[in-house]
């Protein structure tokens, strides 16, 4: 669990040293805000489950952000994933930021580094849109495209439908990737808001690598494909 | 004729009533620091907090008044909060002053930050409107600063401070001002009625929050089971059809109020509906209500079941009396209303909010003894495409064809085509729909101005108008605009006369287009005879009169009969999601003033490009609402722009200086804003 908390550790230091220079100029139209999100904290019920965390956090005002993104996934101290991006967004239209940053894969080893070009904002028909092109060292590239909508039973419990899915430009062994589409997953949680800025939930989440990346899993004598009931927690603040 | 002096020593559970010092004791549930100490050690019931707070204001008159204003700790909801306080008291003292005498208003600050206090509706020098930056520097902490100013007008006005969000923590109070002459209206008692909003959140919190999540406080959303009502009702088809403008345009048309009951609690005179504010009245007496709206975001719908109100005045100033069951008050909006209650009989003063998430209630009863019945909130408003200022859904091809072209049409035509169709047989009570409703309305307007104007302009108008519609089925949108522009060499300008309303062309300008804007009215209807968002079927299915726009009229003369010299057009605009207001896409901190020169009037007509009702306050000048009577024209201070709708008012630049114009939503305010030099 100890690599867990880092990015926690790392999204709480960045909102600790925004927090202490928070101004709430008189009525200012635009004060510097800061909103720390975690979109999914959480963990699966079966013994040998993997433990989420999915969190964002930003600085910054209505048009321009400072925005870091952590994505970890703990199973093992040999299996463990953990990726971290900051990144600069713009508005550039009612509904759409331009992101632009860099991204670290930290885990698993070795570390790779990527150039971030990404959208990020809601569709038409209500769907929230995470998409990204990653051009990272050794002329490697890769594209991510996560949809999630939001569907209200009530106006407190929430059913969050959401898939992800990855594609690489070229084979790396060492991380176990391999060129074309490499995975999709798929998430449906239902949350009830205590409050507003505080959700437990339970969920079912399905993962499935493809293609080259399902070869080599599968040469490595793992599964390809995983799912998991969890139980979590959203909260931002 | 007053009662505000003798409402204490009335009151049934008033354990404080022998309290004479009108400054400090008298409100009980505003704690010092050190009593809120002992408060807190001791468990105390939540009635028992309540009783001692269903209380009258405390009144001060005179022309010398010293306010200060404090940080105290009080109790609303059950938990302590912090409040801002004038004199100590939630809402500040009841100001009543003399037409035609000098007031002098020493105000203290003792914040910790800058304060101010701004006269609102008040005609007075620049200098003496409280709004720092503006006016003056603001009100350094551990400062007094000194407003003197001639009382130049009689009626209901408040005032409130016009720092930061300190309005939304209870810096508020009521002015009434006698007036100099004979009083037209006739009344044997009266009361205030101050409705505001509190929250025990911090307002920068709830500005952030907004920030964050901009649908933060609704809690009236569609959700699944609302879905498969209307799957069930309309079929999958059409529930899909009716949804899919909403949502191809990412908006809800349950969006309503950016702050609900989700965090308010709604205030009369800062009494919660736990502890009803009570009012008395003897048999037969006829009661003046000056009703305030100080609330920080909430527009309420104002009723007394059982009663008649008669509107004698709105924003302070004399109309012609109109009788209606139901209004709606714009936030900073003031109507003066009597009501004539029988003896015996207690009486449900309700304002719920725009949104239906909560009410203020309060009591007229001719004995503390009786209760009156708490009214049910009426259902959920719901926005149409007509809300967004989109084309009408019309079941005549003709309607929607003409809508069709109104990007390039002006209001002008569309007013044009509105007066065809009073011509034609079918009459608005036999059309049905929600958003045939606006249209039906711009009809009843052009027949109301009609009605009112001489003989000869009538002549010209109608004929002009007649042969614009008739073209209007086979025109296109820019035949039509040559038609406007024949108009415009009839009437003065071109712009439309004065008491009308606007004739010109809609224009989106550049500063529109960008992230900042997130739709456009590219069909604003007329908002004058729309009763507005909820309240449209209250005729039909309560029986209800509600109050509109178009009922206003000056008791007195206008006084400045000028035609316009000019129109300024002025788009409301923002942001929902990312929660940005602006005027014409800019935001007060990158705007250019708006600049008048002395003497002049002009028109400026509000288009509202966005789906929140904006109540916008010009300080300094009357905003003459163009209500269809160019010769009693109503003066307001305050002016509610229904959404997707347009409205107008003239401004006579009587005052030099520098002015405040805005949004008098608080949390809109910082960006809806324009500074207006008057040289």
């Amino acid at each position: 669990m100890k690599n867990v908390k880092s990015p926690i550790l790392t999204l709480g230091l960045f909102a600790a040293s925004v927090g202490c220079s928070l101004v709430y100029a008189d009525a200012q139209d635009d004060p510097l805000l800061t909103s720390v999100m975690i979109d999914q904290l959480e963990t699966g019920l079966n013994s040998g489950d993997a433990t989420n965390v999915s969190a964002q956090a930003w600085l910054g005002y209505d048009l321009n952000k400072l925005w870091l993104k952590v994505d970890s996934e703990y199973t093992s101290s040999d299996e463990q994933e953990l990726e971290v991006q900051a990144l600069y967004s713009h508005a550039v239209a009612p509904y759409w930021n331009l992101q632009m940053g860099v991204r670290q894969d930290i885990k698993p080893t070795p570390t790779r580094h990527w150039a971030v070009l990404g959208v990020q904002g809601l569709a038409p028909y209500w769907f929230d849109i995470d998409a990204a092109l990653f051009l990272g060292e050794e002329g490697r590239s890769a594209v991510r495209l996560s949809v999630e909508q939001e569907w209200l039973v009530t106006q407190k419990l929430i059913l969050t439908p959401e898939i992800e899915m990855n594609a690489y430009s070229q084979n790396d062994a060492k991380t176990n990737i391999g060129s074309g589409l490499s995975d999709i997953s798929a998430g449906l949680r239902l949350r009830y808001e205590i409050t507003r800025k505080f959700a437990p939930y339970i969920g079912l989440d399905w993962s499935r690598k493809l293609g080259n990346t399902a070869d080599l899993v599968r040469s490595d004598g793992e599964s390809i494909s995983e799912t998991q009931f969890v139980v979590g927690v959203k909260a931002w603040f | 004729m007053t009662e505000f002096k003798k409402t204490s020593d009335q009151h049934a559970c008033a354990p404080q009533s022998t309290f004479t010092n009108k400054s400090v004791s008298r409100r009980q549930f505003v704690f010092g620091a050190s009593a809120l100490l002992a408060v807190t050690a001791i468990p105390f019931s939540r009635n028992a907090v309540a009783d001692a707070i269903a209380r009258p204001l405390t009144e001060l008159s005179g022309r010398v008044f010293d306010l200060t204003i404090d940080y105290q700790t009080v109790n609303i909801t059950g938990e302590p909060a912090q409040a801002t306080v004038i004199n100590q008291l939630l809402p500040g003292p009841l100001l009543r002053w003399k037409e035609g005498e000098t007031v002098t208003l020493r105000v203290k600050n003792n914040l910790d930050r800058d304060t101010s206090l701004h006269w609102h509706g008040m005609i007075l020098p620049t200098g003496m409107d409280g709004v720092p930056g503006l006016s003056f520097g603001g009100i350094k902490p551990g400062e007094t600063f000194e407003y003197q100013f001639p009382v130049k007008q009689s009626g209901t006005y408040w005032y409130h401070s016009h720092s930061g969000f300190q309005e939304q923590t209870g810096a508020y109070g009521a002015i009434v001002i006698e007036p100099k002459d004979a009083e037209p209206v006739a009344f044997d008692r009266e009361y205030v009625v101050m409705l505001s909003d509190w929250s025990d959140e911090a307002p920068e919190s709830i500005y952030a929050n907004l920030k964050k999540q901009s649908d933060y406080y609704n809690y009236h959303e569609r959700t699944l089971s609302d879905l498969f009502a209307d799957i069930k009702k309309q079929g999958l088809v059409n529930t899909w059809k009716a949804r899919s403008m909403w949502n191809q345009q990412r908006m809800t048309d349950r969006d309503i109020s950016d702050v609900t009951g989700a965090t308010y609690t709604y205030l009369i005179n800062g009494n919660s509906p736990a502890q009803p504010w009570q009012a008395l009245f003897k048999a037969g007496e006829k009661v003046r209500l000056r009703v305030i709206n100080s609330s920080a975001m909430t527009i309420f719908d104002v009723r007394i079941p059982g009663l008649k109100m008669t509107v004698v005045a709105s924003d302070g100033q004399n109309v012609q009396p109109v009788t209606v069951d139901e209004f709606r008050i714009g936030v900073a909006e003031t109507y003066d209303l009597i009501v004539e209650p029988e003896a015996g009989n207690a009486y449900s003063l309700f304002a719920q909010s725009i949104d239906r998430s909560g009410y203020a209630i309060g009591h007229l009863t001719s004995d503390y003894g009786l209760s009156a019945k708490v009214p049910a909130m009426d259902p959920v408003p719901i926005l149409t495409h007509g809300d967004m200022g989109m084309k009408m859904d019309m079941a005549n091809m003709d309607h929607s064809s003409m809508a069709m072209g109104a990007d390039s049409m002006s209001g002008h035509s569309m007013q044009g085509h509105a007066m065809d169709h009073s011509s034609m047989p079918m009459g608005a009570d036999s059309m049905s729909g929600h958003s045939m409703q606006g249209h039906a309305m711009d009809h009843s307007s052009m027949t109301m101005g009609a009605d009112s104007m001489s003989d000869q302009s009538m002549q010209g108008h109608a004929m002009d108008h007649s042969s614009m519609t008739m073209g209007a089925d086979t025109m296109s949108g820019q035949s039509m605009q040559g038609h406007a522009m024949d108009h415009s060499s009839m009437t003065m300008e071109g712009i439309g006369l004065a008491g009308y309303g606007s004739n010109s062309e809609l224009v989106h300008l550049e500063s529109e287009q960008g992230p900042q804007v997130d739709m456009r009215a590219d069909a604003p209807q007329s908002g004058l005879n729309d009763p507005g968002i909820g309240l449209r079927e209250h005729q039909e299915k309560y029986h209800r009169k509600v109050l509109t726009y178009a009922d206003l009229k000056g008791l007195h003369a206008t006084k400045d009969k000028r035609q316009p010299s000019r129109e300024i057009q002025l788009h409301l605009t923002g942001n929902m999601d990312r929660y940005m207001w602006s005027i014409n896409g800019l935001k007060f901190a990158d705007s250019e003033p708006l600049e008048l020169s002395y003497g002049e009037r002009v028109r400026i007509t509000l288009v509202n490009d966005t789906m929140m009702t904006h109540p916008m306050h010009l300080h300094g000048m009357w905003s003459e609402l163009e209500t269809g009577d160019p010769d009693y024209i109503p003066r307001k201070h305050t002016v509610l722009v229904q959404p997707g709708s347009k409205i107008s008012y003239l401004v006579t630049a009587d005052a030099l200086g520098q002015w405040a114009y805005h949004c008098h939503l608080l949390y809109h305010m910082p960006g809806m804003f324009r500074k207006v030099v008057v040289k």
